[in-house]
């Protein structure tokens, strides 16, 4: 079959056709060339690039855990059943002889105890859907802090809220599967919050359940949602946000040479297909080692679930523990109406709480934007520090949540820092408010301070240790000039300012809506703005230049070429 | 120009050029970079079968001890020799991807990613030709056709799923979350051993995890349903030291008290009682209720005190209920208004 | 076996017990229930009573009152009727004497020899009633089959382990209190406390746990304990202490191998 290329590229296509004989291309790629357009594509996709940075590396962290996940996954419903008859358990771990339990938990002591390897895939399942959510997470904030959700990157972002919300779903409904004292608990407590979803709780709960709780069918059906529902809208998503990344391209760092134009990193092939191959396998042995080294539910150690039978330290896995936290914090709210209770103490922090949280994330790209009135696409990131407010903004809403995560373990804390559990308690009622606040001006503060330090640098170069002594007595230390490049990257960032109230349209094309949005789009704009440090213009570095030793870089003429670049990437800013 | 002043005060040096690495110039480097990732390479094969080695000859049930902790000895060296493995793989891969390939990075000009304005322009003309064509120019009653057509689909998708459970109509809730298998004469049991209590041999200070009798009778879905309802906790206390109601006098037999054992909060089964404060703890959310006075809320999330069972003895001095629980247990529910709950004040 | 397990668990993660103030041994004691008296005293000597007196005048009375009567303003309750069980627990796990009354008493060394205990108890006891210090065949778990371990399991999961968690590695109470681990305990601790119930734990007597279930929940602890574990055991605190290693072991770990492939490999 395969045959050295014969047709020249002038045959028509019909000649083609009516020659089968006449093979293209060699080898299996040339087979599968001659049915679809694979050359085409490689031509592109071999050579692209990716940058490297180690927080680019997060997302990646999460395709792999989810990938050891299906296939962890696929080993354990080799065994597992998702049923919830009863049995007397007379398998191999004896302290549990003769115990009813439902299928499902005989089942996970039978993976645990008799099947060889069934207990370190448990494990590794276990700690790679710990990873699975941790990873999305950290690079969600990555993405947040760099501002890579600006456009054309919004979908992609809003494609990212649901995975992490979808993430939430699978990993809950693979903590409730084996039946045991914690799963079971966890049940509870989602019996109890579905039930007070105002109208239809009651509804709703005994649908899900099919009746009463327990019931006798959650399991079955949390055993779909977990192996085909969620998993296959997971599957989904992910290739959707694979493919945007791909046609967006990377974004990169600010740096010598990295525009909104272009993207500079490692080549696909070989360089970028062995680190990630090479990472995939990495994180594969290490979540492996985790299953073989440190222990993760336990469920033989908590017994199989039985509604009389509670244990202290029942939390659930951490991804749960905001809600868990804002459930145990809220005051015992509840109030009647016409005949009817509305109880807002489990509504409000259990749905209320998580549908604020994944609104908020889902709609912010969309109110920044709003704000600042920025409508360029943008590739290089953003360094936290040149957006003050965005970064506080973040860093109060992970205080936000820290609070209410800790809120979730405040008996764990109380013991294990020998302090009062009421007093964590009201504690964290006021810190969830007060926290972020602080942590929002603390964090501004922070990002401005370093701003002026960056304007420092670029203006007086760092600092040399080398104190001189001038010819009338004083001592300066001697300052050494940056180097270019770092001066670039102190310097490239763009500064909008806040948008001016007016009516219609502005000089730069932004339309205005009426006058009293425009009233507070304009006031929630100079705040999203407020306090910037201003960084160094062209003429600032050369003035700094003339009274110290500073500018020797920076006063250098660049080559017309290299301006001319800058020219074309700045085209994208300025609007 | 001035305005890129402006934009860019020190203008891009541009990408810089490489700088060779140690593995690039030096050939025992280079030699030693792929001696170790070769080296690596060959280490994987002897754990994959060290692997096979340990599933095979170590016995699931086999103990190590380290540090004086017992391990199992099965899952460990089964997840060391395949973790080692594995993770050997991506060493290897990275190391050979920093220091033997070429490390020169490329640089692709990127395109804005929405349509250019002539395929916007196209696309939109071939949509017009395609609205056109369906005449829903003139015949627009066929548009609100299939709109409505498609939407009323969703009514009988959706009815599908009506029997996803039994409708908790009033009369169901009656039978169901409102009820509980205690009534009257029926005798409370210590928990699993199902030992009957008798109330002269309970002390003051004294916790029994119990429930009713009648649940020897079910199993199964019937069994996890009840007790998910009658779990009970008794507790005796000085009777001095509490404060009993007037409508709730004849509900206990000296100081001996009978509470749901099910959270009003979400549900959680609640047994973490001090004998001195006389509060009661829940596990989950840190409700605390306070079985001296009521079971009424003292601190946490939980809006109703926990529900008391009524309870007397019987003629051989055994603890019976007198009643079923007065009001539901567990969680509120929206459809009964939990307002005339005892709660503080409350006779 | 036993000293494998006892040094198992992180023995450096457990906290120093401190807590807000608390009124140890109630004075409840004093209401106790005839029936479940027992007389302490068959087998003591005068000469024990004694001296177990001279003891308690110099260690005890300062809070307890020279009979044992109790001083409300130190917050030490009233020994009549506690028990020789009661003082036998207190004074071996080194609970009392308290160097603290504003903490729940911790565990500490026990200063007494096994005569001075018992002659505290047989003094205490004298005061009148309240549950005697078990004899061996009252708690060793010895001969238990399969099935009582696992019933033991059943009871310890569904009286013990609200407080004192699935493991016995303990937990929280309100207002700063704890339930303390149960590692490391004797058969004679476990039945003890639930006999006579110290501090705010409640009393599970025979009426409602008889000797065999005790013996069979002791039984179920020493198994549970001596169980291999899969790995690092991470405290035995659940999912928090789970998600805690998730992140610092399994995120730091990786974030560290993705510096390392991101980073740039020696250069001149």
């Amino acid at each position: 079959m395969a045959r050295p290329a014969q047709v020249s590229p002038e045959v028509p296509a019909a000649q083609a056709l009516s020659a089968p004989a006449a093979a293209p291309a060699a080898g299996v790629g040339g087979w599968f060339d001659d049915r679809a357009p694979v050359s085409g594509f490689a031509k592109k996709a071999l050579r692209k690039a990716f940058p490297d940075h180690w927080s680019f590396l997060l997302g990646e962290v999460a395709l792999y855990s989810f990938i050891i996940l299906l296939l962890t996954g696929v080993f354990l419903t080799v065994w597992f059943k998702p049923s919830m008859a009863e049995v007397e358990y007379a398998g191999t771990y004896q302290l549990l002889h003769g115990v009813p339990m439902s299928e499902a938990f005989a089942s996970t002591l039978a993976i645990s105890f008799d099947i060889r390897g069934g207990l370190l895939v448990r494990q590794i399942h276990h700690w790679a859907a710990m990873l699975f959510v941790a990873s999305m997470t950290v690079h969600m904030l990555r993405v947040f802090f760099t501002g890579a959700f600006r456009k054309p990157r919004e979908v992609n972002w809003l494609i990212g809220v649901g995975l992490l919300s979808m993430g939430l779903v699978e990993g809950f409904a693979g903590y409730s599967l084996p039946d045991d004292l914690l799963s079971g608990t966890g049940l509870r407590f989602v019996d109890g919050l579905v039930r007070s979803i105002p109208i239809i709780g009651t509804w709703a709960e005994f649908f899900i359940f099919n009746g009463e709780f327990p019931g006798d069918l959650v399991i079955p059906r949390l055993y779909m949602v977990h192996i085909l529902l969620v998993p296959g809208l997971l599957l989904g998503l992910i290739s959707a946000h694979m493919a945007l990344l791909v046609y967006h391209k990377h974004t990169h760092f600010p740096g010598p040479g990295r525009k909104d134009t272009n993207v500079v990193g490692g080549p696909l092939f070989p360089v970028y297909v062995a680190k990630a191959g090479g990472f995939f396998f990495i994180v594969f042995g290490v979540t492996i080692l985790m299953g073989a080294l440190m222990q993760i539910n336990p469920v033989w150690l908590f017994g199989p679930y039985n509604p009389a039978q509670v244990t202290a330290g029942s939390q659930p896995d951490w991804y749960m523990g905001f809600v868990e936290g804002a459930i145990r914090i809220i005051p015992n709210w509840e109030t009647h109406l016409l005949g009817t209770t509305w109880s807002w103490n489990i509504f409000l922090p259990g749905v209320g709480l998580m549908g604020l949280l994944f609104t908020g994330l889902g709609l912010y790209p969309f109110i920044e934007q709003w704000i600042t009135g920025d409508t360029a696409e943008h590739h290089v990131l953003d360094r936290p520090r040149n957006v003050p407010t965005r970064t506080a903004l973040g860093v109060a809403g992970m205080t936000c949540y820290a609070m209410f995560w800790l809120s979730g373990g405040n008996d764990i804390l109380a013991t294990q820092f020998g302090v009062s559990l009421n007093d964590v308690t009201q504690v964290m009622r006021v810190a969830v408010f007060v926290a972020p606040v602080i942590a929002f001006i603390v964090t501004k503060r922070l990002c401005l301070s370093l701003q002026r330090k960056d304007r420092e640098r670029v203006l007086h170069g760092s600092e040399s240790g080398i104190l001189v002594r001038t010819p009338d007595g004083g001592y300066t230390e001697a300052h050494v000039p940056l180097e270019q490049e770092e001066a670039f990257i102190l310097t490239q960032h763009h500064q909008p300012a806040a948008l001016e109230p007016s009516v219609g349209t502005d000089a730069r094309g932004v339309r205005r809506r009426g006058k009293r949005v425009g009233g507070l789009r304009v006031r929630l704009s100079q705040w999203y703005a407020d306090g910037a440090i201003a960084k160094p213009t062209a003429a600032d570095i050369a003035d700094a230049g003339h009274h110290g030793e500073a500018a020797d870089a920076v006063e250098t003429t660049p080559p017309a070429g290299e301006l001319s670049g800058a020219a074309s990437s700045g085209k994208g800013e300025g609007h | 120009m001035k305005q890129d002043l402006e934009r860019y005060p020190v203008p891009d040096p541009g990408v810089p050029h490489e700088v060779e690495r140690f593995t690039d110039v030096d050939e025992a480097a280079g030699r030693r970079a792929y001696a170790q990732v070769v080296g690596l390479l060959a280490l994987v094969p002897v754990l994959a079968i060290a692997f096979v080695v340990v599933y095979f000859a170590v016995p699931i049930d086999a103990q190590f001890v380290l540090f004086g902790a017992l391990f199992k000895a099965h899952p460990v060296l089964l997840g060391l020799t395949g973790g080692l493995a594995v993770l050997l793989v991506g060493v290897a891969a990275i190391h050979w991807a920093r220091t033997i390939m070429g490390d020169e990075e490329v640089v692709e000009e990127r395109h804005p990613a929405g349509s250019a304005p002539e395929a916007r322009a196209a696309a939109a003309e071939a949509w017009k030709v395609g609205v056109a064509q369906t005449g829903l120019g003139r015949r627009k009653l066929i548009g609100s056709g299939i709109a409505g057509g498609l939407g009323i689909l969703v009514v009988p998708a959706l009815v599908l799923f009506a029997d996803l459970g039994p409708w908790p109509t009033a009369a169901l809730r009656k039978e169901t979350v409102e009820k509980t298998i205690w009534a009257e004469g029926v005798r409370i049991v210590n928990d699993v051993n199902f030992k009957p209590l008798r109330a002269a041999d309970l002390e003051v200070g004294q916790l029994v995890n119990a429930q009713p009798i009648n649940l020897q009778e079910l199993e199964g879905v019937a069994l996890q349903q009840a007790k998910a309802k009658a779990s009970l906790i008794v507790v005796r206390m000085d009777p001095a030291s509490i404060r009993v109601p007037e409508s709730r006098q004849d509900w206990h037999v000296n100081g001996i008290l009978a509470y749901s054992k099910i959270c009003t909060h979400v549900g959680c089964p609640i047994s973490l009682w001090e004998q001195q404060t006389h509060h009661l703890l829940c596990p989950c959310h840190q409700s605390t209720f306070d079985l001296g006075n009521s079971g009424l809320v003292v601190f946490g999330p939980a809006a109703r005190s926990l529900p008391q069972l009524p309870i007397t003895t019987d003629a051989e001095g055994f603890l019976i209920a007198r009643s079923d629980f007065t009001v539901p247990v567990g969680p509120s529910f929206f459809e009964r208004d939990s307002s005339r709950d005892f709660k503080e004040g409350d006779r | 076996m036993r000293f494998l397990t006892s040094s198992r668990r992180h023995k450096a993660a457990r906290p120093i017990l401190v807590a807000l103030a608390l009124v140890l041994i109630g004075g409840l004691y004093a209401a106790v229930s005839p029936a479940t008296n027992s007389s302490a005293d068959d087998t003591t000597t005068t000469a024990q009573i004694a001296q177990g007196r001279q003891l308690f005048a110099v260690s005890c009375a300062s809070c307890h009152g020279l009979n044992g009567e109790g001083l409300a303003a130190e917050g030490a309750p009233s020994l009549v009727g506690v028990g020789a069980a009661a003082v036998d627990f207190q004074v071996r796990s080194g609970r009392m004497p308290m160097a603290n009354p504003l903490v729940q008493a911790p565990r500490k060394e026990n200063t007494f020899t096994d005569e001075e205990r018992a002659a505290l108890a047989a003094f205490v006891a004298s005061l009148g009633g309240g549950p005697s210090i078990p004899t061996e065949d009252q708690y060793t778990p010895e001969g238990l089959s399969e099935e009582a371990i696992a019933k033991g399991g059943d009871l310890f999961r569904t009286n013990c382990s609200a407080c004192h968690n699935f493991q016995g590695s303990g937990g929280a109470l309100p207002n700063g209190k704890v339930a303390p681990p149960l590692i490391g305990l004797e058969a004679i601790d476990i039945y003890e406390a639930m006999r006579t119930g110290p501090g705010q734990m409640p009393i599970f007597n025979g009426a409602a746990i008889p000797d065999t279930d005790v013996q069979a929940m002791v039984g179920y602890l020493d198994e549970l304990h001596a169980q291999p574990s899969a790995g690092l055991t991470l405290g035995g605190l659940g999912p928090v202490s789970e998600g805690l290693w998730a992140w610092i072991a399994g995120m730091g770990s990786l974030v560290l191998f993705a510096m390392w492939i991101t980073s740039k490999a020696a250069r001149k």
